[in-house]
């Protein structure tokens, strides 16, 4: 059934229709009021789940680390400082492979004080083995916590859909929710092989000596090597029963496209507008939309770029001392296959800051005269 | 007395605690009572790494390690995750020491404790960062050396009052136990663990190597501390019923100070702080108790 609904709300009855049974989360603008919805769905019996109300996001994820423990589907919802507070138990998350599912409403870092939107935070935490997704639209955020917990629970490894801080999080769109009964046949229960289980005690994450460690995280680096197929599948599974696709990075515009822009999040979606009025306009422009950083979808990337093409990438994120995260990756991923491909580096829309169509007109002006400096950050919108 | 046999025969054979450890005795003597439908979760510290190093583990039943601070919190999501399992009968044992406790986990524990959360909830306590070398923890007690109290700047902080703190969130239980007073450590484990809702046994465990204690005095500076009015052996019944289950001999506190490295730098005036304070204690232990009768 088609519903006018916000991101968050998207969420929340994603989490709902997937049938978790131990949410745990604490308040953080803009995440906030998927908590809220959450707690109503619960208590009014909707959903048949224990929500735990934790007094910070650090026990909010130990709380799921234990609930995910003994068996069962685990949520919780954050944003920036709370996933900051996390930081530590993302990783026990990973290591421990519990298959729990989080979503973070983008927020920018402070200090300074801030509750708007940027990527720094889940960006920052792209090490901590989970896999990450980065929605721009509501319904998409909808059907990729869905996917997630199949996605999960395959790998046995957490997962992160990330999505935009007040752009997306309290947005309204319309949004094809599902029927519970469709659901299902997509997203059967949890079965867990491994839990806490007391007819057949076993000890988990206890101490490992340098004899042992090297082999858990080889195998969590096999385990997101097998995940490009899982997603692949996975999706492919969802767009047969739901009708709708979703690729790790979506091309548009780009078959015959001199400059390229890879961006991410909801400024992706105002870029695809732009690209939209400048192709009236005769611009041979184009736009690849990556929707997914853990696992780096590497061979897509290769795959949708052309030959000779100018690839410039926009960042709403910044890792200070060397620029934006998603450019890095890229560069990196490049250069791992061997191509001697340039990358434009612009940064722009940190804490909020609107990214319009004018600034996507002058990104795509920079690549198209060469203005753009390859050494360095280009910032967009910068008061100078 | 029951006869309680769980742990009988296995003794935890094979854990890697020091000699003369007060951990492994109570941990083995609280499972006794407990039985295996039990789950443990357990921080970081001497009772995870005592456990036993991957693929050996001592534990006889499934034991969840987790993160330093994260103890109360991944007890009350294991305890969510039975519930919505139907496996509600199941015990839930957080199993802490003192810095997992009294400090890096003290935010969790006020939330579970709040929160009444049905968790059995122990904390081992050997009076500092035992496992990381001797470093001082809100628990150890004022006049105590450490690495990080030394000579010249021995704590002079009194140890934080972990009953008290309890009882002000009116939890159903509160207990003191000694490995020294087997049989009312087994009555209060068995009390406890009929009960449900947050309960938190306080247990105290002799370390010879942060003590600077000889390994065989364990057990004497257990029954010791208790009847020095170091270590009370009481009850709390929702934050307000105090019970002493043990009635001291109110022996002098030098006895249980001089067979410990860690209090040889006291001086005489500090020794007498020590008994004043103990003295206090077991003092206001014993009116509140009176205050109950008379209710």
């Amino acid at each position: 059934m088609r519903q006018v609904i916000s991101g968050n709300e998207a969420t929340s009855l994603a989490v709902k229709l997937a049938r978790v049974a131990a949410i745990s989360a604490y308040p953080i603008t803009p995440q906030t009021t998927i908590s809220e919805k959450l707690s109503e769905i619960c208590g009014s019996g909707e959903l048949n789940a224990k929500f735990v109300k934790v007094e910070s996001e650090h026990s909010a994820m130990a709380t799921l680390i234990g609930a995910a423990s003994t068996g069962v589907r685990t949520f919780t919802a954050t944003s920036a400082q709370g996933l900051a507070l996390m930081h530590e138990l993302l990783f026990w998350a990973s290591g421990a492979r519990l298959p729990i599912v989080l979503v973070d409403v983008n927020r920018a870092m402070a200090a300074p004080w801030t509750i708007w939107c940027d990527q720094t935070d889940s960006l920052a935490q792209r090490d901590t083995g989970w896999l990450q997704f980065y929605c721009w639209s509501n319904q998409e955020i909808f059907d990729s916590i869905i996917c997630s917990f199949k996605i999960a629970e395959e790998l046995l490894v957490p997962c992160m859909v990330c999505y935009d801080g007040f752009f997306s999080s309290h947005t309204y769109e319309a949004v094809d929710v599902a029927g519970q009964s469709e659901v299902d046949r997509f997203l059967p229960p949890r079965k867990a092989e491994y839990f806490l289980d007391t007819k057949n005690p076993q000890t988990f994450s206890g101490g490992t000596l340098p004899g042992y460690f090297m082999e858990f995280r080889y195998k969590l680096q096999q385990a997101f090597d097998r995940a490009h197929g899982v997603i692949d599948r996975t999706y492919g599974e969802f767009a047969e029963q739901f009708g709708r696709k979703y690729d790790n990075i979506e091309s548009y515009f780009t078959d015959d496209a001199e400059a390229v822009l890879v961006a991410s999040g909801s400024a992706a979606s105002t870029a695809l507008h732009t690209v939209r009025k400048l192709r009236l306009d005769g611009k041979k422009v184009g736009l690849l939309r990556i929707r997914q950083l853990r696992p780096f979808p590497e061979q897509a990337l290769i795959d949708a770029l052309k030959p000779g093409q100018q690839l410039g990438v926009l960042d709403r994120n910044l890792s200070p001392g060397t620029g934006g995260v998603f450019t890095q990756e890229i560069r990196a991923a490049l250069g791992r296959q061997g191509k001697n491909q340039p990358v434009y580096e612009f940064v722009a829309g940190l804490g909020g800051r609107d990214i319009t169509e004018n600034d996507i007109k002058t990104i795509f002006a920079m690549l198209g005269n060469g203005q753009g400096d390859l050494t360095q950050i280009n910032w967009v919108g910068l008061k100078t | 007395m029951t006869d309680y046999e769980f742990c009988a025969g296995h003794d935890l054979y094979g854990h890697m605690a020091c000699p003369g450890c007060g951990e492994k005795i109570l941990l083995r003597h609280v499972l006794d009572v407990l039985g295996p439908e039990t789950i443990i979760v357990c921080p970081a510290g001497c009772g995870a790494v005592t456990d036993g190093i991957f693929p050996h583990s001592i534990a006889p039943v499934p034991f969840l390690h987790v993160p330093f601070g994260a103890t109360a919190s991944a007890a009350a999501g294991i305890r969510a995750g039975l519930d919505m399992s139907g496996r509600e009968e199941v015990t839930v044992l957080a199993w802490a020491g003192d810095g997992a406790t009294f400090d890096i986990g003290m935010g969790p524990l006020s939330a579970i404790a709040e929160r009444n959360e049905n968790i059995l909830y122990c904390c081992y306590d050997n009076e500092a960062y035992m496992n990381t070398g001797v470093q001082r923890s809100s628990a150890t007690p004022v006049g105590s050396w450490t690495t990080t109290t030394p000579r010249g700047h021995l704590k002079t902080e009194p140890k934080k009052n972990i009953g008290a703190i309890m009882a002000a969130h009116r939890i159903p239980y509160f207990a003191t136990c000694s490995p020294a007073f087997l049989d009312d450590l087994k009555m209060k484990v068995t009390r406890a663990g009929k009960m449900k809702g947050m309960r938190f046994l306080h247990l105290f465990s002799p370390c010879p190597p942060g003590w600077k204690s000889d390994p065989r005095d364990g057990i004497t500076l257990s029954r010791l501390a208790v009847e020095c009015n170091i270590f009370p052996l009481y009850e709390i019944l929702d934050g307000e019923k105090y019970r002493l289950t043990h009635r001291s001999q109110g022996l002098p506190v030098a006895e249980y100070l001089h067979k410990q490295g860690r209090f040889r730098y006291l001086s005489d005036t500090e020794k007498k702080i020590i008994q004043t304070d103990a003295d206090q204690f077991y003092g206001l232990l014993v009116s509140r108790q009176d205050r109950e009768k008379n209710r």
